[in-house]
Protein backbone atom coordinates (compact mmCIF):
# COMPACT_ATOMS: atom_id res chain seq x y z
CA UNK A 1 0.00 0.00 0.00
CA UNK A 2 1.12 3.52 -0.70
CA UNK A 3 2.61 5.22 2.37
CA UNK A 4 0.25 7.95 3.52
CA UNK A 5 -2.90 6.05 2.47
CA UNK A 6 -5.61 6.48 5.08
CA UNK A 7 -7.79 3.50 5.95
CA UNK A 8 -11.07 3.97 7.79
CA UNK A 9 -12.93 1.53 9.98
CA UNK A 10 -16.38 0.37 8.88
CA UNK A 11 -17.47 -0.26 12.48
CA UNK A 12 -16.12 2.73 14.45
CA UNK A 13 -14.21 6.04 14.22
CA UNK A 14 -10.79 4.38 13.88
CA UNK A 15 -8.59 5.71 11.12
CA UNK A 16 -5.03 4.61 10.35
CA UNK A 17 -2.33 5.93 8.04
CA UNK A 18 -0.12 3.47 6.20
CA UNK A 19 3.55 3.94 7.09
CA UNK A 20 4.53 0.90 5.03
CA UNK A 21 3.05 -2.41 4.06
CA UNK A 22 2.14 -4.79 1.23
CA UNK A 23 -1.27 -4.79 -0.45
CA UNK A 24 -3.20 -6.65 2.19
CA UNK A 25 -6.66 -6.40 3.74
CA UNK A 26 -6.53 -4.68 7.13
CA UNK A 27 -9.52 -5.22 9.39
CA UNK A 28 -10.89 -3.15 12.24
CA UNK A 29 -13.52 -4.55 14.59
CA UNK A 30 -13.58 -7.70 12.49
CA UNK A 31 -14.40 -6.03 9.13
CA UNK A 32 -12.17 -4.82 6.28
CA UNK A 33 -11.17 -1.15 6.45
CA UNK A 34 -11.68 1.05 3.41
CA UNK A 35 -10.40 4.33 2.00
CA UNK A 36 -13.91 5.77 2.13
CA UNK A 37 -15.89 5.99 5.32
CA UNK A 38 -19.16 4.05 4.88
CA UNK A 39 -22.50 5.83 5.11
CA UNK A 40 -23.60 3.47 7.85
CA UNK A 41 -21.39 1.68 10.38
CA UNK A 42 -21.57 -2.11 10.73
CA UNK A 43 -21.91 -3.80 14.13
CA UNK A 44 -18.55 -4.48 15.69
CA UNK A 45 -17.39 -8.11 16.07
CA UNK A 46 -17.01 -8.45 19.89
CA UNK A 47 -13.87 -10.53 19.37
CA UNK A 48 -12.16 -7.42 17.90
CA UNK A 49 -13.38 -4.68 20.23
CA UNK A 50 -10.38 -3.79 22.36
CA UNK A 51 -10.07 -0.36 20.78
CA UNK A 52 -7.32 1.57 19.01
CA UNK A 53 -5.06 4.22 20.52
CA UNK A 54 -4.21 7.46 18.74
CA UNK A 55 -0.55 7.97 17.89
CA UNK A 56 0.37 4.31 18.35
CA UNK A 57 1.98 2.30 15.59
CA UNK A 58 0.49 -1.08 14.83
CA UNK A 59 2.58 -3.82 13.24
CA UNK A 60 2.18 -7.42 12.16
CA UNK A 61 4.42 -10.16 13.56
CA UNK A 62 6.56 -10.25 10.40
CA UNK A 63 7.20 -6.50 10.68
CA UNK A 64 6.20 -5.96 7.03
CA UNK A 65 3.18 -3.82 7.88
CA UNK A 66 3.17 -0.62 9.94
CA UNK A 67 0.13 1.58 10.50
CA UNK A 68 -0.18 4.78 12.51
CA UNK A 69 -3.48 5.22 14.31
CA UNK A 70 -4.60 8.80 13.60
CA UNK A 71 -8.15 8.51 15.02
CA UNK A 72 -9.20 6.22 17.80
CA UNK A 73 -12.23 3.96 17.94
CA UNK A 74 -13.68 0.87 19.66
CA UNK A 75 -12.57 -1.71 17.11
CA UNK A 76 -9.20 -3.44 17.21
CA UNK A 77 -6.93 -3.96 14.22
CA UNK A 78 -6.18 -7.33 12.66
CA UNK A 79 -5.10 -9.11 9.52
CA UNK A 80 -7.56 -11.97 9.11
CA UNK A 81 -8.06 -13.12 12.66
CA UNK A 82 -4.56 -12.19 13.86
CA UNK A 83 -4.47 -9.03 15.97
CA UNK A 84 -1.88 -6.36 15.13
CA UNK A 85 0.45 -5.38 17.97
CA UNK A 86 1.54 -1.95 19.21
CA UNK A 87 5.12 -1.27 18.22
CA UNK A 88 7.48 -0.33 21.05
CA UNK A 89 8.66 3.26 20.83
CA UNK A 90 12.39 3.87 20.95
CA UNK A 91 12.54 7.34 22.44
CA UNK A 92 15.10 9.83 21.14
CA UNK A 93 16.00 12.94 23.12
CA UNK A 94 14.07 16.02 22.00
CA UNK A 95 16.26 17.84 19.49
CA UNK A 96 14.16 20.83 18.61
CA UNK B 1 0.10 12.96 3.40
CA UNK B 2 -0.39 16.32 5.02
CA UNK B 3 1.48 17.65 8.05
CA UNK B 4 -1.72 19.27 9.33
CA UNK B 5 -2.36 15.74 10.65
CA UNK B 6 0.02 16.53 13.51
CA UNK B 7 -2.10 19.36 14.89
CA UNK B 8 -5.34 17.50 14.15
CA UNK B 9 -4.19 14.45 16.15
CA UNK B 10 -3.27 16.60 19.15
CA UNK B 11 -6.64 18.37 18.92
CA UNK B 12 -8.49 15.04 18.66
CA UNK B 13 -6.57 13.46 21.54
CA UNK B 14 -6.85 16.31 24.05
CA UNK B 15 -8.79 19.26 22.63
CA UNK B 16 -8.74 21.34 25.80
CA UNK B 17 -5.05 20.91 26.64
CA UNK B 18 -2.92 24.06 26.34
CA UNK B 19 -0.66 23.70 23.31
CA UNK B 20 0.82 27.16 22.88
CA UNK B 21 1.48 30.19 25.06
CA UNK B 22 2.41 33.50 23.45
CA UNK B 23 2.25 37.06 24.79
CA UNK B 24 0.07 35.89 27.68
CA UNK B 25 -2.58 34.20 25.52
CA UNK B 26 -3.01 30.45 26.03
CA UNK B 27 -4.16 28.40 23.04
CA UNK B 28 -5.68 24.94 23.36
CA UNK B 29 -4.93 22.39 20.63
CA UNK B 30 -8.55 22.61 19.58
CA UNK B 31 -8.45 26.43 19.31
CA UNK B 32 -5.25 26.23 17.26
CA UNK B 33 -6.66 23.56 14.96
CA UNK B 34 -9.85 25.55 14.41
CA UNK B 35 -7.89 28.71 13.64
CA UNK B 36 -5.71 26.75 11.20
CA UNK B 37 -8.86 25.56 9.43
CA UNK B 38 -10.17 29.10 9.22
CA UNK B 39 -6.80 30.27 7.90
CA UNK B 40 -6.95 27.55 5.24
CA UNK B 41 -10.31 28.89 4.10
CA UNK B 42 -8.99 32.46 3.96
CA UNK B 43 -5.91 31.32 2.02
CA UNK B 44 -8.02 29.33 -0.45
CA UNK B 45 -10.28 32.33 -1.09
CA UNK B 46 -7.23 34.51 -1.85
CA UNK B 47 -5.95 32.25 -4.63
CA UNK B 48 -2.36 32.91 -3.52
CA UNK B 49 0.53 30.72 -4.68
CA UNK B 50 2.44 31.02 -1.38
CA UNK B 51 1.69 31.83 2.25
CA UNK B 52 4.42 34.02 3.71
CA UNK B 53 5.15 35.16 7.23
CA UNK B 54 6.97 38.46 7.63
CA UNK B 55 6.89 38.72 11.38
CA UNK B 56 8.40 37.66 14.67
CA UNK B 57 7.24 34.50 16.41
CA UNK B 58 3.60 34.43 17.48
CA UNK B 59 0.58 32.16 17.31
CA UNK B 60 0.09 33.56 13.79
CA UNK B 61 3.17 31.58 12.67
CA UNK B 62 1.63 28.28 13.79
CA UNK B 63 -1.81 29.16 12.41
CA UNK B 64 -0.41 30.31 9.04
CA UNK B 65 1.84 27.25 8.79
CA UNK B 66 -0.91 24.69 9.43
CA UNK B 67 -3.48 26.73 7.50
CA UNK B 68 -1.16 26.74 4.49
CA UNK B 69 -0.68 22.97 4.88
CA UNK B 70 -4.44 22.27 4.95
CA UNK B 71 -4.97 24.39 1.84
CA UNK B 72 -2.04 22.76 0.03
CA UNK B 73 -0.14 26.03 -0.46
CA UNK B 74 3.60 26.27 0.39
CA UNK B 75 4.41 28.15 3.61
CA UNK B 76 7.30 30.60 3.25
CA UNK B 77 8.44 32.24 6.48
CA UNK B 78 10.65 35.19 5.52
CA UNK B 79 13.58 36.72 7.35
CA UNK B 80 12.24 40.09 8.47
CA UNK B 81 15.80 41.20 9.28
CA UNK B 82 16.76 41.24 5.59
CA UNK B 83 17.58 44.56 3.98
CA UNK B 84 14.78 46.04 1.84
CA UNK B 85 16.47 45.22 -1.44
CA UNK B 86 17.01 41.55 -0.55
CA UNK B 87 13.51 41.17 0.87
CA UNK B 88 11.92 42.79 -2.19
CA UNK B 89 13.72 40.23 -4.34
CA UNK B 90 12.28 37.35 -2.33
CA UNK B 91 8.77 38.86 -2.32
CA UNK B 92 8.89 39.00 -6.12
CA UNK B 93 9.85 35.34 -6.24
CA UNK B 94 6.71 34.25 -4.32
CA UNK B 95 4.03 36.48 -5.88
CA UNK B 96 1.10 36.38 -5.57
CA UNK B 97 1.44 35.59 -1.87
CA UNK B 98 -0.79 35.66 1.19
CA UNK B 99 1.47 37.55 3.59
CA UNK B 100 1.02 37.79 7.35
CA UNK B 101 2.88 40.41 9.38
CA UNK B 102 4.46 43.69 8.32
CA UNK B 103 1.78 45.01 5.94
CA UNK B 104 3.34 48.48 5.66
CA UNK B 105 6.68 47.05 4.56
CA UNK B 106 5.02 44.81 1.96
CA UNK B 107 3.11 47.80 0.57
CA UNK B 108 6.26 49.91 0.48
CA UNK B 109 8.37 47.22 -1.23
CA UNK B 110 5.63 45.97 -3.58
CA UNK B 111 3.57 49.06 -4.46
CA UNK B 112 1.79 47.22 -7.30
CA UNK B 113 -0.21 45.23 -4.73
CA UNK B 114 0.77 41.83 -6.06
CA UNK B 115 0.16 40.30 -2.63
CA UNK B 116 -2.67 39.89 -0.12
CA UNK B 117 -1.17 41.32 3.09
CA UNK B 118 -2.60 40.85 6.58
CA UNK B 119 -1.54 42.25 9.93
CA UNK B 120 -0.91 39.64 12.59
CA UNK B 121 -4.05 40.57 14.55
CA UNK B 122 -6.18 40.87 11.41
CA UNK B 123 -5.10 37.46 10.19
CA UNK B 124 -5.72 35.72 13.52
CA UNK B 125 -9.18 37.33 13.82
CA UNK B 126 -10.07 36.27 10.26
CA UNK B 127 -8.81 32.72 10.89
CA UNK B 128 -10.95 32.41 14.02
CA UNK B 129 -13.96 33.89 12.22
CA UNK B 130 -13.78 31.38 9.35
CA UNK B 131 -13.03 28.35 11.56
CA UNK B 132 -16.28 26.57 10.65
CA UNK B 133 -15.76 26.98 6.92
CA UNK B 134 -12.68 24.77 6.63
CA UNK B 135 -11.94 23.36 3.19
CA UNK B 136 -11.13 19.65 2.88
CA UNK B 137 -7.51 18.83 3.67
CA UNK B 138 -5.46 18.86 0.48
CA UNK B 139 -4.03 15.33 0.35
CA UNK B 140 -1.87 15.30 -2.76
CA UNK B 141 1.05 12.96 -2.17
CA UNK B 142 3.97 15.21 -2.93
CA UNK B 143 2.87 18.80 -2.42
CA UNK B 144 5.27 21.36 -0.93
CA UNK B 145 4.77 22.08 2.75
CA UNK B 146 7.51 24.63 3.34
CA UNK B 147 9.80 26.76 1.23
CA UNK B 148 12.73 28.30 3.07
CA UNK B 149 15.20 30.70 1.56
CA UNK B 150 18.64 29.60 2.70
CA UNK B 151 20.63 32.18 4.62
CA UNK B 152 22.96 32.78 1.70
CA UNK B 153 26.19 32.93 3.69
CA UNK B 154 28.11 31.85 0.59
CA UNK B 155 25.86 32.92 -2.30
CA UNK B 156 22.41 34.32 -3.17
CA UNK B 157 19.52 32.69 -1.23
CA UNK B 158 18.29 29.40 -2.65
CA UNK B 159 14.65 28.34 -2.25
CA UNK B 160 14.86 25.03 -0.43
CA UNK B 161 11.62 23.06 -0.45
CA UNK B 162 10.35 20.48 2.01
CA UNK B 163 7.43 18.31 0.95
CA UNK B 164 4.80 16.96 3.33
CA UNK B 165 6.30 13.43 3.37
CA UNK B 166 9.78 14.84 4.26
CA UNK B 167 8.55 16.67 7.35
CA UNK B 168 6.09 13.98 8.38
CA UNK B 169 8.70 11.23 8.17
CA UNK B 170 11.08 13.36 10.29
CA UNK B 171 8.45 13.81 13.01
CA UNK B 172 7.16 10.23 12.93
CA UNK B 173 10.74 8.96 13.02
CA UNK B 174 11.90 11.05 15.98
CA UNK B 175 8.90 11.91 18.18
CA UNK B 176 6.45 9.66 20.05
CA UNK B 177 2.90 11.02 19.86
CA UNK B 178 1.66 12.53 23.14
CA UNK B 179 4.82 11.50 24.99
CA UNK B 180 5.04 14.73 27.01
CA UNK B 181 3.35 15.11 30.39
CA UNK B 182 1.21 18.17 31.08
CA UNK B 183 4.15 19.58 33.10
CA UNK B 184 6.37 19.79 30.03
CA UNK B 185 6.85 23.04 28.17
CA UNK B 186 9.30 23.87 25.37
CA UNK B 187 10.62 27.42 25.16
CA UNK B 188 10.96 28.27 21.47
CA UNK B 189 13.07 31.33 20.69
CA UNK B 190 14.52 30.47 17.29
CA UNK B 191 13.12 32.66 14.51
CA UNK B 192 10.10 31.34 12.59
CA UNK B 193 11.98 31.51 9.27
CA UNK B 194 14.60 28.99 10.41
CA UNK B 195 14.13 25.23 9.96
CA UNK B 196 14.59 24.85 13.73
CA UNK B 197 11.54 27.08 14.22
CA UNK B 198 9.44 24.89 11.90
CA UNK B 199 10.71 21.68 13.50
CA UNK B 200 10.04 23.02 17.01
CA UNK B 201 6.37 23.63 16.19
CA UNK B 202 5.91 20.18 14.68
CA UNK B 203 7.88 18.20 17.29
CA UNK B 204 6.36 19.94 20.28
CA UNK B 205 2.78 19.64 19.04
CA UNK B 206 3.21 15.95 18.13
CA UNK B 207 4.77 15.23 21.55
CA UNK B 208 2.01 17.43 23.04
CA UNK B 209 4.65 19.47 24.81
CA UNK B 210 3.28 22.97 25.46
CA UNK B 211 5.06 25.59 23.34
CA UNK B 212 6.21 28.80 25.02
CA UNK B 213 6.79 31.14 22.13
CA UNK B 214 9.20 34.03 22.55
CA UNK B 215 8.56 36.71 19.87
CA UNK B 216 12.31 37.20 19.32
CA UNK B 217 15.34 36.04 21.25
CA UNK B 218 16.59 38.26 24.04
CA UNK B 219 18.43 36.74 27.02
CA UNK B 220 16.50 38.80 29.59
CA UNK B 221 13.11 37.85 28.14
CA UNK B 222 14.21 34.26 27.69
CA UNK B 223 15.14 33.95 31.38
CA UNK B 224 11.90 35.61 32.49
CA UNK B 225 9.69 33.37 30.34
CA UNK B 226 11.61 30.20 31.28
CA UNK B 227 11.15 30.96 34.97
CA UNK B 228 7.53 32.17 34.81
CA UNK B 229 6.25 29.24 32.75
CA UNK B 230 8.66 26.66 34.20
CA UNK B 231 10.12 25.67 30.83
CA UNK B 232 11.38 22.07 30.80
CA UNK B 233 12.85 21.98 27.29
CA UNK B 234 14.46 24.40 24.91
CA UNK B 235 16.45 24.63 21.70
CA UNK B 236 19.21 27.22 21.44
CA UNK B 237 21.86 28.14 18.94
CA UNK B 238 25.26 28.42 20.66
CA UNK B 239 25.23 32.22 20.45
CA UNK B 240 21.96 32.30 22.39
CA UNK B 241 23.33 29.97 25.07
CA UNK B 242 26.42 32.18 25.39
CA UNK B 243 24.25 35.28 25.83
CA UNK B 244 22.06 33.61 28.46
CA UNK B 245 25.13 32.51 30.42
CA UNK B 246 26.61 36.00 30.11
CA UNK B 247 23.42 37.42 31.65
CA UNK B 248 23.60 34.94 34.52
CA UNK B 249 27.29 35.81 35.00
CA UNK B 250 26.33 39.48 35.11
CA UNK B 251 24.04 38.80 38.05
CA UNK B 252 20.66 38.04 36.46
CA UNK B 253 18.63 35.60 38.52
CA UNK B 254 15.97 33.22 37.24
CA UNK B 255 14.52 29.99 38.58
CA UNK B 256 15.53 27.47 35.93
CA UNK B 257 14.99 24.45 38.17
CA UNK B 258 12.39 22.96 35.80
CA UNK B 259 14.75 23.02 32.82
CA UNK B 260 15.59 19.37 32.17
CA UNK B 261 16.68 19.47 28.54
CA UNK B 262 18.61 21.90 26.35
CA UNK B 263 19.08 21.00 22.72
CA UNK B 264 21.47 23.05 20.63
CA UNK B 265 22.61 23.29 17.04
CA UNK B 266 22.66 25.61 14.06
CA UNK B 267 26.35 26.41 14.36
CA UNK B 268 29.58 25.26 15.95
CA UNK B 269 29.51 24.99 19.75
CA UNK B 270 32.76 26.19 21.34
CA UNK B 271 34.10 23.53 23.73
CA UNK B 272 34.60 26.06 26.54
CA UNK B 273 30.94 27.08 26.24
CA UNK B 274 29.46 23.57 26.42
CA UNK B 275 31.84 22.71 29.27
CA UNK B 276 30.69 25.79 31.13
CA UNK B 277 27.02 25.04 30.47
CA UNK B 278 27.37 21.45 31.68
CA UNK B 279 28.84 22.74 34.95
CA UNK B 280 26.28 25.54 35.30
CA UNK B 281 23.26 23.26 34.70
CA UNK B 282 24.27 19.95 36.30
CA UNK B 283 20.72 18.57 36.29
CA UNK B 284 20.02 19.42 32.65
CA UNK B 285 20.38 16.99 29.75
CA UNK B 286 22.16 18.46 26.72
CA UNK B 287 21.53 17.29 23.17
CA UNK B 288 23.56 18.42 20.19
CA UNK B 289 21.47 18.29 17.04
CA UNK B 290 23.03 18.51 13.59
CA UNK B 291 20.85 19.11 10.60
CA UNK B 292 20.19 21.32 7.62
CA UNK B 293 17.21 23.05 6.10
CA UNK B 294 17.32 20.56 3.21
CA UNK B 295 17.14 17.59 5.60
CA UNK B 296 13.99 18.71 7.52
CA UNK B 297 16.15 19.55 10.56
CA UNK B 298 18.05 17.00 12.68
CA UNK B 299 19.95 14.10 11.08
CA UNK B 300 22.44 13.32 13.88
CA UNK B 301 22.28 13.59 17.66
CA UNK B 302 24.67 13.59 20.59
CA UNK B 303 22.45 12.77 23.57
CA UNK B 304 22.49 13.75 27.26
CA UNK B 305 24.29 10.62 28.53
CA UNK B 306 26.97 11.00 25.86
CA UNK B 307 27.51 14.61 26.91
CA UNK B 308 27.92 13.74 30.58
CA UNK B 309 30.18 10.76 29.83
CA UNK B 310 32.48 12.92 27.69
CA UNK B 311 32.39 15.83 30.14
CA UNK B 312 33.22 13.67 33.17
CA UNK B 313 35.90 11.64 31.43
CA UNK B 314 39.59 12.20 32.11
CA UNK B 315 40.90 10.84 28.81
CA UNK B 316 41.33 13.21 25.86
CA UNK B 317 39.81 10.63 23.46
CA UNK B 318 36.56 10.44 25.42
CA UNK B 319 36.45 14.20 25.99
CA UNK B 320 36.91 14.79 22.28
CA UNK B 321 33.42 13.41 21.77
CA UNK B 322 31.97 16.63 23.20
CA UNK B 323 32.98 18.16 19.87
CA UNK B 324 31.00 15.53 17.96
CA UNK B 325 27.47 16.06 16.64
CA UNK B 326 26.69 12.47 17.58
CA UNK B 327 25.38 9.54 15.63
CA UNK B 328 22.91 9.49 12.71
CA UNK B 329 19.21 9.09 13.51
CA UNK B 330 18.04 5.48 13.09
CA UNK B 331 16.02 6.60 10.06
CA UNK B 332 18.94 8.29 8.29
CA UNK B 333 22.16 7.11 6.59
CA UNK B 334 25.34 9.19 6.60
CA UNK B 335 28.49 8.68 4.48
CA UNK B 336 31.73 10.59 4.10
CA UNK B 337 33.00 10.86 0.53
CA UNK B 338 36.07 12.27 -1.16
CA UNK B 339 36.01 14.71 -4.08
CA UNK B 340 35.69 11.85 -6.56
CA UNK B 341 32.62 10.60 -4.72
CA UNK B 342 34.36 7.58 -3.18
CA UNK B 343 33.23 6.51 0.26
CA UNK B 344 35.89 7.18 2.89
CA UNK B 345 36.70 5.01 5.92
CA UNK B 346 36.38 6.24 9.54
CA UNK B 347 38.85 8.92 10.53
CA UNK B 348 39.20 10.40 7.05
CA UNK B 349 37.86 13.83 6.32
CA UNK B 350 35.58 14.44 3.35
CA UNK B 351 32.16 15.72 2.47
CA UNK B 352 29.09 14.60 4.42
CA UNK B 353 26.37 12.84 2.39
CA UNK B 354 22.98 11.94 3.81
CA UNK B 355 20.01 9.85 2.69
CA UNK B 356 16.56 9.25 4.17
CA UNK B 357 12.87 10.01 3.69
CA UNK B 358 13.18 13.29 5.60
CA UNK B 359 15.93 14.48 3.25
CA UNK B 360 14.44 16.63 0.50
CA UNK B 361 17.70 17.88 -0.95
CA UNK B 362 15.55 19.89 -3.28
CA UNK B 363 15.40 23.49 -4.44
CA UNK B 364 12.75 25.24 -6.51
CA UNK B 365 15.05 25.11 -9.50
CA UNK B 366 16.43 21.58 -9.16
CA UNK B 367 16.90 18.53 -6.99
CA UNK B 368 20.37 18.12 -5.51
CA UNK B 369 19.90 14.41 -4.78
CA UNK B 370 22.07 11.97 -6.73
CA UNK B 371 20.63 8.98 -8.60
CA UNK B 372 20.62 6.89 -5.41
CA UNK B 373 18.91 9.52 -3.28
CA UNK B 374 22.01 10.86 -1.51
CA UNK B 375 22.23 14.57 -0.69
CA UNK B 376 25.60 16.26 -0.60
CA UNK B 377 25.47 18.62 2.37
CA UNK B 378 28.56 20.65 1.36
CA UNK B 379 29.56 20.26 5.01
CA UNK B 380 32.97 18.72 5.61
CA UNK B 381 33.46 16.15 8.35
CA UNK B 382 34.50 12.69 9.40
CA UNK B 383 33.14 9.70 11.31
CA UNK B 384 35.07 8.05 14.13
CA UNK B 385 35.34 4.28 14.57
CA UNK B 386 32.13 4.16 16.59
CA UNK B 387 30.13 6.12 14.06
CA UNK B 388 30.22 9.53 15.77
CA UNK B 389 30.14 12.39 13.31
CA UNK B 390 32.50 15.38 13.58
CA UNK B 391 32.06 18.54 11.52
CA UNK B 392 34.95 20.36 9.88
CA UNK B 393 33.42 23.44 8.30
CA UNK B 394 31.79 23.94 4.92
CA UNK B 395 33.27 22.13 1.96
CA UNK B 396 33.02 25.44 0.04
CA UNK B 397 35.17 27.17 2.66
CA UNK B 398 38.19 24.97 2.00
CA UNK B 399 41.18 26.99 0.89
CA UNK B 400 42.90 25.34 -2.08
CA UNK B 401 46.50 26.55 -2.15
CA UNK B 402 48.60 25.10 -4.94
CA UNK B 403 46.46 21.97 -5.00
CA UNK B 404 46.61 21.49 -1.24
CA UNK B 405 43.30 21.54 0.65
CA UNK B 406 43.43 23.67 3.78
CA UNK B 407 40.59 23.69 6.28
CA UNK B 408 39.93 27.14 7.77
CA UNK B 409 39.08 25.40 11.03
CA UNK B 410 42.63 24.17 11.70
CA UNK B 411 44.07 27.66 11.29
CA UNK B 412 41.30 29.24 13.36
CA UNK B 413 41.84 26.73 16.19
CA UNK B 414 45.53 27.66 16.39
CA UNK B 415 44.76 31.39 16.34
CA UNK B 416 42.14 31.00 19.10
CA UNK B 417 44.73 29.30 21.31
CA UNK B 418 46.55 32.66 21.52
CA UNK B 419 45.68 34.32 24.86
CA UNK B 420 45.07 37.75 23.27
CA UNK B 421 42.78 36.59 20.43
CA UNK B 422 39.02 36.56 20.97
CA UNK B 423 37.85 35.50 17.52
CA UNK B 424 39.43 34.50 14.22
CA UNK B 425 38.49 33.57 10.67
CA UNK B 426 40.62 32.14 7.87
CA UNK B 427 39.46 32.53 4.28
CA UNK B 428 40.77 32.07 0.76
CA UNK B 429 42.09 35.04 -1.20
CA UNK B 430 43.14 34.96 -4.84
CA UNK B 431 46.87 34.41 -5.34
CA UNK B 432 48.71 34.73 -8.62
CA UNK B 433 51.26 32.18 -7.49
CA UNK B 434 49.09 29.58 -5.73
CA UNK B 435 45.59 30.08 -7.11
CA UNK B 436 44.37 30.69 -3.58
CA UNK B 437 46.19 31.67 -0.43
CA UNK B 438 45.26 32.10 3.21
CA UNK B 439 44.02 35.37 4.68
CA UNK B 440 43.08 35.77 8.31
CA UNK B 441 40.92 38.23 10.18
CA UNK B 442 41.37 38.39 13.93
CA UNK B 443 39.67 40.14 16.82
CA UNK B 444 41.75 40.95 19.88
CA UNK B 445 40.42 40.45 23.40
CA UNK B 446 39.54 43.66 25.23
CA UNK B 447 42.47 45.09 27.22
CA UNK B 448 44.97 42.78 25.50
CA UNK B 449 47.80 43.77 23.23
CA UNK B 450 47.12 41.97 19.96
CA UNK B 451 49.99 39.96 18.44
CA UNK B 452 51.72 41.59 15.48
CA UNK B 453 51.80 40.03 12.00
CA UNK B 454 55.19 38.37 12.50
CA UNK B 455 54.07 36.72 15.72
CA UNK B 456 50.88 35.45 14.05
CA UNK B 457 52.83 34.02 11.09
CA UNK B 458 55.30 32.34 13.43
CA UNK B 459 52.49 30.88 15.52
CA UNK B 460 50.87 29.24 12.48
CA UNK B 461 54.15 28.15 10.94
CA UNK B 462 55.26 26.45 14.17
CA UNK B 463 51.95 24.77 14.97
CA UNK B 464 50.91 23.83 11.41
CA UNK B 465 53.11 24.23 8.36
CA UNK B 466 54.29 26.96 6.04
CA UNK B 467 51.49 26.51 3.47
CA UNK B 468 49.04 27.66 6.20
CA UNK B 469 50.88 30.90 6.89
CA UNK B 470 48.62 33.82 5.92
CA UNK B 471 49.54 36.14 3.10
CA UNK B 472 47.19 38.78 4.40
CA UNK B 473 46.11 39.71 7.91
CA UNK B 474 43.31 42.01 9.04
CA UNK B 475 42.60 43.20 12.57
CA UNK B 476 38.88 43.78 13.21
CA UNK B 477 36.66 44.95 16.05
CA UNK B 478 34.27 42.06 15.40
CA UNK B 479 33.71 39.35 12.78
CA UNK B 480 30.50 39.49 10.74
CA UNK B 481 27.87 36.99 11.91
CA UNK B 482 24.24 36.57 10.93
CA UNK B 483 21.59 36.55 13.66
CA UNK B 484 21.80 32.75 13.97
CA UNK B 485 25.47 32.99 14.86
CA UNK B 486 26.75 31.86 11.45
CA UNK B 487 30.00 33.46 10.36
CA UNK B 488 29.51 35.31 7.08
CA UNK B 489 32.69 34.16 5.34
CA UNK B 490 31.67 35.88 2.13
CA UNK B 491 31.93 39.22 3.97
CA UNK B 492 35.28 38.28 5.48
CA UNK B 493 36.58 37.42 1.99
CA UNK B 494 35.32 40.78 0.71
CA UNK B 495 37.57 42.54 3.24
CA UNK B 496 40.58 41.35 1.31
CA UNK B 497 39.40 42.34 -2.17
Amino acid sequence: MKPGTKLKSTVCDTEVMVIRGPHIVVECGGFPMSEERPAELKSINPGFAKGTRIGKRYVNAAGTLELLCVKTGQGSLSIGSVALQIKDAKPLPASD
Amino acid sequence: MNISLILQMAADAEPERIGLVCDGRRWTYSALARAAQGAAKSISISGSSHVALLDENSEAAAIAFFGAAISGVPYVPLNYRLADEDLAGLLNRIAPAYIVGDVKRVERLCPKRAHAAWTRAGFVAEAEKLADMAPAVEETQQSIAVQLFTSGTTAAPKAAILRHPNLLSYILGTVEFGAASTQEAALVSVPPYHIAGIAALLSSIYAMRRILLLPAFDPEHWLALAAAERATNTFLVPTMLARIIARLDAGATADLSALKAIAYGGGPMPLELIDRALRLFPQTGFTNAYGLTETSSTIALLGPEEHRAAHDSGTPEARARLASVGRPLPTVEIEIRDEQGRRLPPGERGEIYVRGEQVSGEYRERSALDANGWFSTRDAGWLDAEGYLFLAGRADDVIVRGGENISPGEIEAVLLSHPAIADAAAVAVPSAEWGEAVAIAIVAKPNHVPPDDDELRALIKNRLRSSRVPERIAMLDALPYNEMGKLLRREVRNLFR
